[in-house]
This record gives C-alpha cells, structure tokens and sequence, in this order.
C-alpha cells in the first residue's frame, strides 16, 4: 500500500535540510522505488542519523568483548544487565546529552538523566543510583560557571525530585570544551535476574500501548542535533531541547514496575531520542515484526499537530508498550491510578513494515528492516594525527621547584580540588542504600537483604586520549577497574560514553578507532565485558574538535560490606605504602601531566606507561587483602599521581586531621617527575603495623611489588627525599583551605 | 505498633521510613496511597519525605487536598502522633496541622547534608525518649528547609513549647554557621500546640542504622513506640 496523500513533496533539499546526504537520498529513492513523504523523510532523518544509527562507530564497536561470565543482556537493548547473585541482577547504562546541555544547560542536563532513568526501568530494574561524567571549558571562560551552575542544578532538579540518589561521579575543566561541554549520566538499577524486559513487539495481533507525557512539538529534531557540529547558530537550535517533568517520570516508573509486577507485558520502550518513531522501528526491527501506528488517539498537549511532528516529537516521559491482547483494561487500570495519559495507539502487524496512519489516511509505509539493519554503515576514512607535543612537559618547568606550593596549587585547581559544592546538591542518600558521602574512588551501594554491595564508578582521561588514543583507550578501563578494586569489589562489566568530534575527519576516525582498541583490549585483560553504552559523535565548535574522550562507568560488586575500604586514613601511626607492578620501579618520572598542565600550561609527551598484566595482579592483590581485613585505606595514584594521591587520603581521614610522614622511595628521575607522576597500576594503601606485615607477606607471594613509604602522623603532610631532604611540610589546615575553595568562583 | 506511611505521588521517603519502621525496628508499617479515606486504624501516622505533586505549585500546597488528609487531621485531632519528615513536614504545614512555612533555602539551592540538631523538648511522642543535651546527627536534603513564621507565631512557639529541634553545632551550640537554611530561630522541627503533630526537616529514617553513619534518627521512631505502649 503506498501513502494515499503526499503531504509537501520530499526532494534533495528537503533531505540535505534534515542532515541526509545525497548519496543517502538517492539510496532511499533507490529502495522505495518513489520518493518518500514528509513524514517518510523525517522518519529516514531520525533512524539514519548518527544518534540513532551509529552508522560510523558500528564497525569499531564489535571489538568490545560484550559476553562472559554474569552477562545476562549485553548491547543492543535500552540497558545492560549482569547477574549478581541471589537471584538479583544490576541493569545498566550511560548515557550523553552534550549539546542540549551547551544550549540549555539546565533542561539539557535534566532531560539526560530522565531519558536514562527511563532506560533502566524499561528493563524491569528499579533505578537506584546515578553517577555524572561532566566536562567543562576553562574555570576562567566566562561561560564556564554558567553552564556549570545549571548541569549541576538540573542533574539535581531532576534526580532528586524522581528520588534515585546521585553517588559519584567526576568533573573535569579544560579549554577543549569551551564551546562543547560532556554531560554524560549513567545510571544502574537493581532486578531479579529472571524477570528481564525487552524492547520487543512480539506477538503479531498485540496492542501498541502509548503511557506516559501528552506528545508536544517540543524536541523535534532533537537527535539530528546531537549528529551535527556546532557554529553560531547552535543557539537557534534552543527550542529543540526537550524540557523535563522529573514527577511525571517519578509516575511512570512507579506505573510501569507494577505493571511489570503484574504481568501481561511484551515488551516496552523508552520514547527517547526520535521518540514515537525509534520506539516502534527499534521495538519491531527487534522482533522481526510489524508495526501499525493510528495517530489519531496520541494524547497531544497542543493541536493541529501534523504525523511529521507527532514522528519526530521528543516530549519527554513517554514510553512505548506492547501488552498481550486482551490485558488492555489491566494495563489502564494501572496507568490511570497514577493519574498518566493512556492509549491504545496501534498494533503488532506480521509484515514487517512500519506504517503510519492518521485520519484514516496513510502517512508512512516504510519496510522496517530498512530503517535499521539497512541503515547506512560507513567505515570512515582513518588517518592518525600527532596534535600535541612529543616533549615531556615537564622539560619546562624548573627542576628544582618548591613541591609544596605546588602540590598546593594542585589541590586548588578545580579539576583536583573538592566537588563538595556540587555533589551538596545532589539528594545521594535518599533510599537508605549508599555507604559514605559522594567522593571516594567508587560508590558503594548496599544491597538491602544481603551482605552485598554494588560498586559504581564513571572514569575517563582525554589527555591521555588525546596523546595516545590506544593508550588512552586502556588507561580509561583500567582506572576504572582500578577505582573498584580500592574499594574490595570486584569489576563485573562496564558501559561507556564516547564522546568525539566529527567523524567525518579522518584524524577523529583514527582516535575513535585506537581508543575502541585499547579499550577493548583491556576490557579482555582484566574479564570486564562491555554490556552498554553510547556514542556522541560531532563534538565540535566552529570545526574544533573536543579531546577523545571515552568516558568508562563500571559496576562493580562487594561480597561483604563488612570488608570494604574507603580512601581515607583512619589511624595515627598506620603504615602507607605503595603497591606496584614488580618489574617496575614504585614510581615512574615520566607522566606528569595534570602537573605540568597546572604549573606551566602545557600539555605533551606519552601518557603513562601500563601492562594489563600486571594491572590485573595489583587490583586482584588489592582485592584480597581488603577481604582479608588487611588493609585500613585504599586510593589509587592519577591525576597528580603520589602527591595528590596522598593529599587526598590525608583530606578523607576522620576530620580530615590525619596527615603523613612519607619519604619518596628511590626511583629514577626528577623528584617532581616522581612525586607527581602519573604512573598507573599503582595503589596507596595504608594498613595497621600488625596487618601489614601480614599484607607485605601476601604481596611477596604473589609476587606484586609492595614498599612501605611512611606512616599516618597527626595533622601534618611531611615529605622527604629519597635522600632524606625535607621536600615539603604541610598542615592539614592548609591543605584542606586550598582543596576545600577549590570550585569557590565556580559554584 | 503499626503505622501509616502516606504515599503521595512524588513520595520519595515512602519506602526508607517502611524500611526504618520495619526491617530495623521490628514494627508494622503499612504504605498508604493517597487517595484512601482512613488509615486503615494505624496508631501513628508518617507524612513522609519526596517531591509531592513536583513541589509544583509549592512545596506540599497540592497534596493537602488529597482525600486522605482528611484522615490525617482527624487523627490528629484525637490527640494521636503524626510526624511529617521533610516534604511531610512542609504538607503539614500547608494543610494548617502546623504553623508557618518553610521557604527557600538562603543558598537558593538544594542542599544534601549531615547536620547536628538538639531537642528542646521530650514533650512529644517523637522526642520522649531523646536527651535533650546530645545532639543528633541526622542527614538534610531540600530545597526548601527555611522555616518562617511571624513574630506573634514564634513567640507562641517558644511561649508553648512547640519548637521541637534545633540546627546546632556538634557541640550543641546554635550559631548562623550550624544552619544550613536560614531558618527562624534556627528551627529544624516543631509540634503543634498539643504536641502530637509534629514536622521536621532532617531525615530521621537515614539515620537508623551504622551503614548509614548514624544511628540517632531511632530515637524518634523509639518514642512514638513507647508513647503508644504507655
């Protein structure tokens, strides 16, 4: 059946206005064998565009492990799923919402988190914590406190009022984001391990069941925007940022576990990104079926809507659902208790098409399969591109520069300093499940009924990245893994955000490649599968492109919360030392580099140097000395390597009263080099004299380099040369002033 | 003891308050939907903590017309206990069971702590057993945690014994630092003039447990159950 109306006439530059190419125009007149309608080609711009097709990472992406022990729903559904034990599994995803949030800071942030709340409780999870990934320009672009001001209030607006505590997550300011700042949110919900739901339209005959916000005009083109590359007009792009009802999403969820709780459901979709139309392509590509869309009974906030708009629409806190024929009324019954919007609005159809009608006339006729298996897949163009300098930045700095005002300045910069004015306005305990204060290496959850937890971090390092994108690529899991096992858990599988500039320049796809490279390899090395995760592409300003930057969220698990760390030194007179990789020095010169970048602005030279192999010994050591109750505390070195490392176990302690007395253990090198460098596989421990004897002789048997550097002393941060020459001496006092008013002109 | 835990759409605490009430103290609590009519003969009532309604409109100004408010100052009204914790507290206060209102935080924005605060009376069934010189450590998270009232009403409060809690130092000393939001008086919960309604804003039922970092927030749930017992 072909459309019986032509609304306006589809041509060439109606399709280049909506983002298609030529060659993606004539493949669609090529396969329909006519031109498409309006609605047609909006339903084309919406599946076939970056966001929602992954035409040109698809290729890379099938690098990631995604199967292994515990994977009970790897990619390719709303969210990944690992089982837990105890007939519980951890679904999970994250999620980017980068260029609403440069436009509208605070809907663009709060319309992130609620698409990928949405995502977790479509699969049959309640949602019980959130993380945040943020990016932002320099601390001193007039924008930046702007757009800070308004992430943090939206992720707070939204997260709090739906009442999922926000429990970690990092922040970071560069000027490669002055014009493209990342918002990328994870969340994870806990599920029984049976009881998983699909976004499938299975069962030919079944109801299509629209719940959820009335459809407006808002967010139409939302997806097409988050596939193209920013320049002055990006403001105009405002009216297509969606704004958020976290109480209506709040309703939803409630309304959608009863109805899992009941019975009766198929399969159910968030209605995200190109909304009404990815929900029903993806739900029946999935399901190798058919779906027929009457538009007539949407429930619509405003009128005189056309099928374009209704497609196209992005208005927020909707959900698709397909229940058994016959359970319409059990289904309404629920819904309208909540006081949500309900409609039947089509059916299940064996034909493999998605069709739209309204008014009795057909709007759209388009085989589905088209829309995404058929979708166009590029293997873009790859040419490696050296940006950045060779030289260690650290050649410019002078060699025998004071480390205490440096280890100061540091602490003072808004990437290390504390997050407490953000992370203050994040409700992080309501549901009585989060063990400590945002903060730590990883959150820990605890899970009600046992002695379990869930361990959550998000991690990524774009200068690394952008130094050495396979490097980089490993580094971001391996910190990531590394953060967990600070904690006592154990990695189970991650999701990732990665965000990159045009995929169109050759110099973008190689970063793109290498970084899914080397993070694949390390996912392998260290068993963690890739079970979710997202691509932003086109994360560019004026034709400046950000850093690479992948951006890791793992989950993690405790066996007993009785047997966990924190970063923080707890007693006076603890032993500190450092676990390394044994064929290594304990710490490396080279590698300074959120140092240099501090002290002299510069930024170059090889991101640290890492061996999986000896990574997965360091955290599977760290892991089971925490078990064994060996250790006290627990942080791993990164930015600002042993220095910050330090600061920051000294600044976590009880009152933040417990300081060191550390001698930097001999090594090659500038001491600078040593003491703020980034050498990876590198844990700071600290442990009771008694326990870590015990802990020195566990490390000797399994053959992982373990020196002892000092011990917990009572307010001051002392420092020694591997010569014995004082290198700095500190008050806690001052430290905490330099951390503490670290985001004061920020927040 | 059983007690009703009322659930509005929005309520985000309906569950942590179940949890405190039974997983911890060994108690009955049943989770009562909104639109109900009765309480289904529960001895104490909770108004629990969230974003009713989307603290549209303001915070707590819808949910008082929800069919089972009428429930709730009927109860009241027989002398039993009600305890609004945070969004139940600015409920409270909007259906009139308490007086005064709870404003915007000075910071204008929304603040997620731990804070210290003193009882100043055992008078009610939610303070009987508390010390009154120990400070308790309880979490805060609202927006709008600043509680006003005119002059005439505080004097009434501090005249009748109707101011509850304190924001305090963990010394239990008050000064403008310990107050997170710029309350009156440095008021973080009251009663009414009878006692047995009372609101708050810190949470009690994220402080009943070690995992939780305090344990102080029991004492509230312990003495409504021995003021039902005697």
């Amino acid at each position: 059946m072909s459309p019986k109306t032509q609304e306006t006439t589809s041509n060439l530059a109606i399709a280049l206005e909506h983002g298609l190419t030529e060659e993606e125009w004539e493949s669609i007149l090529k396969s329909l064998d006519r031109k498409p309608t309006l609605t047609e080609l909006g339903i084309f711009s919406a599946m076939w565009n970056e966001h929602c097709s992954y035409k040109s990472s698809r290729v890379h992406l099938k690098k990631f492990p995604t199967t292994g022990r515990g994977v009970l729903q790897g990619p390719g559904e709303n969210a990944g799923v690992m089982d837990i034990g105890d007939g519980l599994a951890v679904a999970f995803k994250m999620e980017s919402h980068n260029h609403p949030s440069y436009i509208e800071p605070y809907q663009g942030a709060a319309t992130g988190v609620g698409g990928i709340i949405r995502d977790i409780f479509t699969m049959g999870a309640r949602p019980i914590a959130l993380l945040d990934s943020l990016r932002f320009g320099a601390p001193d672009n007039e924008r930046t406190p702007y757009l800070v001001n308004g992430v943090v209030s939206g992720i707070s607006g939204y997260g709090n009022c739906v009442g999922i505590p926000t429990v970690g997550g990092e922040t970071y300011f560069h000027p490669c984001y002055n014009g493209n700042i990342l918002v990328n949110v994870m969340c994870a919900g806990i599920m029984k391990a049976d009881r998983i739901f699909l976004g499938n339209a299975a069962g030919v005959g079944n109801s299509i069941i629209y719940v959820g916000a009335t459809t407006g005009r808002d967010g139409i083109h939302g997806a097409s925007m988050a596939s193209a590359g920013f320049d002055e007009s990006a403001f105009e792009k405002r009216p297509t940022v969606q704004v958020g009802d976290p109480f209506r999403e709040k309703l939803l969820l409630e309304a959608c576990l009863e109805l899992m709780d009941r019975g009766a459901l198929v399969g159910i979709q968030d209605m995200g990104a190109a909304g009404l139309t990815s929900a029903s392509v993806e739900m029946a590509g999935r399901a190798g079926t058919g779906i027929i869309l009457r538009l007539d009974d949407v429930p619509t906030r405003e009128d005189g809507m056309t099928p374009y708009e209704f497609m196209l629409s992005e208005s927020q806190e909707r959900m698709l659902l397909v229940a058994e024929r016959g359970y319409e009324s059990e289904v309404r019954e629920i819904f309208e208790r909540w006081d949500l919007p309900i409609a039947v609005v089509g059916e299940v159809t064996d034909d493999r098409r998605i069709r739209v009608e309204a008014e009795g006339r057909s709007y759209a006729d388009l085989p589905v399969e088209l829309l995404t298996d058929e979708a166009p897949l590029y293997d873009r163009p790859i040419i490696p591109k050296q940006e950045l300098p060779v030289t260690d930045p650290l050649e410019a700095i002078d060699p025998n520069i004071d480390l205490g005002p440096s280890l100061l300045a540091l602490l003072a910069n808004p990437n290390q300093g504390q997050k407490l004015p953000i992370w203050r306005q994040y409700d992080y305990m309501v549901r009585t499940n989060t063990l400590g204060p945002p903060g730590g290496d990883a959150a820990l959850l605890r899970i009600k009924g046992s002695k379990k937890a869930l361990a959550l971090t998000t991690d990524g390092n774009a200068r690394y990245c952008k130094l050495d994108p396979f490097a980089g690529g490993m580094l971001a899991v391996a910190e990531a893994a590394r953060n967990l096992s600070c904690t006592g858990s154990t990695p189970l599988a991650m999701t990732n955000c990665l965000n990159f500039g045009n995929p169109e320049r050759p110099a973008i796809m190689a970063q793109f490649a290498s970084v899914v490279e080397g993070m694949a390899l390390a996912c392998r090395k260290l068993s963690v599968p890739v079970v979710s995760g997202n691509v932003s592409f086109y994360n560019e300003t004026y034709g400046v492109d950000i850093y690479p930057t992948p951006i890791v969220g793992m989950v993690g698990l405790l066996e007993n919360t009785a047997k966990r760390t924190g970063r923080g030194f707890s007693r006076e007179g603890d032993a500190i030392a450092l676990i390394y990789p044994a064929d290594e020095m304990p710490l490396l010169k080279s590698g300074a580099h959120e140092y240099a970048w501090v002290i002299s602005g510069r930024e170059g030279g090889k991101p640290p140097h890492i061996v999986l192999e000896s990574e997965a010994d360091v955290q599977g050591l760290c892991r089971d000395a925490i078990a064994a109750g060996f250790l006290t505390s627990a942080h791993d070195l990164s930015d600002g390597g042993l220095g910050v490392a330090l600061a920051e176990s000294a600044l976590a302690s009880p009152h933040s009263a417990l300081g060191a007395d550390i001698q930097i253990p001999q090594s090659e090198g500038r001491i600078d080099g040593l003491f703020f460098g980034e050498a990876a596989s590198r844990i700071l421990i600290s442990a009771s004299p008694e326990s870590f004897v015990k802990f020195r002789e566990m490390a000797e048997a399994r053959e992982v380099g373990c020196l002892q550097i000092g011990r917990t002393t009572p307010g001051i941060l002392r420092v020694v040369e591997p010569d014995g020459q004082l290198a700095l001496e500190l008050r806690m006092n001052d430290l905490m002033a330099a951390w503490s008013g670290a985001l004061g002109d920020i927040l | 003891m059983n007690i009703a835990i009322i659930v509005f759409p929005g309520s985000n605490c309906d569950h942590d308050c179940h949890h405190a009430v039974t997983t911890v103290l060994g108690q009955t609590a049943t989770l009562v939907w909104h639109k109900e009519n009765n309480l289904g003969g529960a001895e104490a009532v909770i108004v629990p903590g969230g974003f009713s309604y989307g603290d549209y409109l303001r915070a707590g100004a819808i949910s008082r017309f929800s069919p089972i408010m009428n429930a709730v100052a009927t109860h009241a009204a027989e002398g039993r206990p009600v305890m609004g914790i945070c969004n139940g507290f600015q409920i409270l206060t909007e259906s009139g069971l308490l007086p005064g209102a709870l404003r915007q935080n000075e910071c204008l924005h929304f603040i997620c702590d731990n804070v210290y605060v003193r009882c100043e009376t055992a008078r009610t069934p939610f303070s009987k057993v508390i010390t009154p010189e120990v400070p308790l450590r309880m979490p805060i998270a609202h927006r709008d945690g600043n509680y006003y009232c005119n002059p005439d009403t505080i004097s009434r409060l501090e005249d009748n014994e109707q101011i509850v809690f304190k924001y305090c130092t963990v010394d239990g000393k008050l000064d403008s630092q310990a107050n997170p939001n710029g309350s009156m008086e440095h008021i973080a919960g009251i009663c009414n003039l009878e006692g047995n309604v009372v609101g708050l804003m810190p949470h009690p039922e994220r402080a009943c447990e070690a995992d939780m970092g305090s344990k102080d927030g029991l004492t509230l749930f312990t003495s409504v159950l021995s003021s039902i017992k005697s």
